[in-house]
């Protein structure tokens, strides 16, 4: 046990003494949901239009008004023909451009077809879905308010639950933790141990009554501390800062980030027992594990839009079981039944993984 | 206490040992000799139980270094080629941490580096990426030391280091074999050779000769003349061409020239004279263990 504590202390002064490390550990975190959270949105606010309204008549204002009233749209130019939408785009002016037809009152009063065309920026594929998205809304909106229309007998209701707002925050945080834990867990463990290879003082260990499990579990718990303590960062940041919900049981989270850390702490170990410079480590780690997570774990590209092949490959991430039971937890409150399956994958990855690391552990150099 | 019977490693199609027998005694500090690329870090894994042997079979201190390798690692004193130590650790921090690791403290065994350490001692608070090579060495000798190893395996020592703390360093081990600790220590320099007991004289992965350093040096079998000259360079060269010359090889300063012995001073002298080779000195010298390496190595070429 002595042995155990002086190796833990040991890795705790490489991690402080480290800028590095340092950086990685506890810049990262905070730079991430930063970034996620201010900079790399799917909302939208304020997007840029413009509007032609060839109509000029009382009802092409009123839909104008509650276009920029919605708060969604910043109204930028006023058109007079179609020439200048063309124009307005090339110089990235605008995101969208409206044309509201010739006699838009008067075809909306008479029954006759009103005409709106809606042009978007298709460079940018993603925000062009979804403001067109936002607009539609605004537009059914004003046709059942004003009333001009007859309310037709096939009404959509769409309701977002667990979140009535779609606000991308409560994707990001639960992907961005993903991330981060994955990264502290799997890429630094996998460097230490690397880098003790590296420097040749694994041989020193290796050549002393130290046991594997020592070195290994030594190495382990204060990545763990270190994790957690980053989970509840991110947590506070996305519960306080990005006001994010929390619906469930904070013990049931708790739990389950531990067994995520778990579980990518152990790949980490089996990526060090196969790399022997700090380097190999790292790339390893960045493409073994980093890209498939943000990549293919469903934080930023739904799964089931992607190829079937990369589909089965999202399955044996440990990532994206834990963002399902995350957003479970978190959005909808679920207890562990509704999550028992995801929970159950997870140890079972965790544990196919400390196997195959207890096998590889080598007693030698070779 | 060291035993080894005829020991082969191979790394794929590389023959890194070649069948190496060899016994150090309890007590022995023995000496293994030999350029880089020699095989000589190749034993040292093996008989630290890091490299299993591809084929033959070593012990160390009766134990068998494949099987047993669990006792091996708790009686040996290992310094690896590299100077092994946590650089982002202070000097105290890896003493404390090396005791620890091997069930004992720095209290404990204070006495077996004590002279070291108080080397250290000033610097104890600085990192260990911190200090010059030779205090390094220092450091990793006294990690190597805490928990009173009964066999000091250690790799390339004194390479990197500066000649005064070479002395040093070489004071120190004298001094510990007189506590009784079995040390095997490899070296590419030729003048840590002669503070050995015994030395072997290795060259890709073979044992070329083994003996005292006294021994070897008075084994050599040929006359040996000193020969300082105004240029060196130029005076191997025009040895070449002395047909009784066996071999010569540039000293320092100067050349050593193995003839047989019937040539005398003369011929050498006549033959430089010929050549224009301002001659300031020369001398039958009595060999050095550095000339009966150079003239096994040179055989080695001369048959191979």
């Amino acid at each position: 046990m002595k042995t155990f504590i002086a190796f833990v202390s040991k890795e705790f002064k490489h991690i402080f003494r480290d800028r590095r490390t340092l950086i990685i550990l506890f810049g990262m975190p905070v730079v991430l949901v930063t970034l996620f959270g201010f900079a790399i949105t799917t909302e939208i606010n304020n997007a840029s239009i413009a509007v032609l309204d060839r109509s000029h008549d009382s009802y092409s204002r009123k839909l104008i008004d509650k276009i920029s009233a919605s708060g969604y749209f910043n109204i930028k130019s006023e058109l007079q023909s179609f020439n200048q939408i063309e124009k307005s785009f090339s110089n990235g002016k605008i995101k969208l451009a409206v044309v509201i037809g010739n006699d838009f009152g008067k075809h909306l009063i008479t029954g006759k077809n009103a005409e709106i065309q809606i042009v978007t920026d298709a460079s940018d594929p993603n925000t062009a879905n979804i403001i067109s998205n936002y607009l539609m809304a605004v537009f059914q909106n004003f046709t059942t308010e004003s009333g001009v229309l007859p309310p037709s007998n096939l009404k959509i209701d769409t309701r977002m639950l667990y979140n009535p707002e779609n606000r991308s925050v409560f994707m990001f945080v639960p992907g961005v933790m993903t991330v981060i834990l994955m990264l502290v867990s799997a890429m630094m463990t996998s460097i230490t141990i690397a880098r003790e290879k590296e420097l040749g003082t694994m041989e020193i260990l290796l050549v002393s009554p130290l046991r594997p499990w020592v070195i290994t579990i030594g190495k382990v718990v204060p990545y763990l501390l270190l994790s957690i303590i980053n989970a509840i960062t991110i947590l506070l940041l996305g519960l306080f800062v990005f006001k994010m919900p929390m619906h469930g049981s904070y013990l049931l989270l708790f739990s389950e980030i531990v067994l995520f850390i778990l579980s990518s702490l152990m790949l980490g170990l089996l990526i060090s027992t196969m790399a022997s410079t700090q380097q190999t480590a790292m790339l390893g780690s960045m493409m073994g594990l980093m890209l498939p997570t943000i990549l293919l774990s469903g934080f930023i590209f739904p799964i089931s839009s992607m190829p079937v092949i990369l589909q089965y490959i999202s399955h044996i991430l440990p990532a994206k079981w834990f963002i399902i039971i995350i957003k479970s937890i978190m959005l909808k409150g679920t207890g562990f039944k509704p999550i028992a399956f995801e929970t159950g994958i997870l140890a079972f990855i965790t544990i196919v993984l400390a196997v195959m690391t207890i096998k590889k552990f080598k007693i030698r150099l070779e | 206490m060291i035993a080894i019977q005829n020991i082969s490693k191979s790394y794929g199609d590389v023959k890194a040992l070649n069948s190496i027998s060899f016994r150090v005694e309890k007590g022995q500090l023995f000496g293994l000799i030999g350029p880089d690329g020699s095989g000589k870090t190749s034993l040292f894994r093996i008989l630290t139980s890091l490299l299993k042997p591809t084929s033959g079979k070593a012990t160390v201190a009766g134990f068998n270094t494949v099987t047993d390798y669990k006792d091996i690692r708790k009686i040996v004193g290992y310094m690896p080629e590299r100077f092994s130590l946590y650089m982002d650790l202070t000097v105290e921090e890896n003493l404390k941490f090396f005791a620890t690791v091997f069930n004992t403290t720095i209290r404990e065994n204070y006495h077996l580096i004590e002279e070291i350490y108080q080397m250290l001692e000033p610097f104890k608070n600085r990192r260990a990426g911190d200090l010059s090579g030779g205090m390094k060495q220092k450091l990793a000798l006294s990690c190597a030391l805490i928990h009173k190893p009964e066999i000091l395996l250690l790799d390339e020592p004194t390479t990197g280091v500066d000649p005064v703390s070479r002395k040093d360093f070489w004071d120190i081990l004298k001094k510990l074999q007189k506590s009784g600790i079995t040390t095997l220590v490899s070296t590419p320099f030729m003048d840590d050779a002669e503070l050995c007991d015994e030395v072997a004289l290795v060259q890709k992965g073979e044992i070329l000769k083994m003996d005292t350093p006294q021994n070897l040096a008075n084994g050599f079998p040929h006359k040996l003349w000193k020969i300082v000259s105004e240029n060196n360079y130029r005076t191997l060269k025009v040895l070449d061409e002395f047909e009784t010359k066996i071999s010569a090889f540039s000293f320092g300063n100067s050349v050593h020239l193995a003839t047989g012995d019937d040539v005398d001073e003369q011929a050498i002298v006549n033959h430089l004279k010929q050549h224009n080779v301002k001659l300031i000195s020369i001398a039958i010298i009595k060999a050095h263990i550095e000339d009966v390496f150079m003239d096994l190595m040179s055989h080695e070429k001369g048959s191979s």
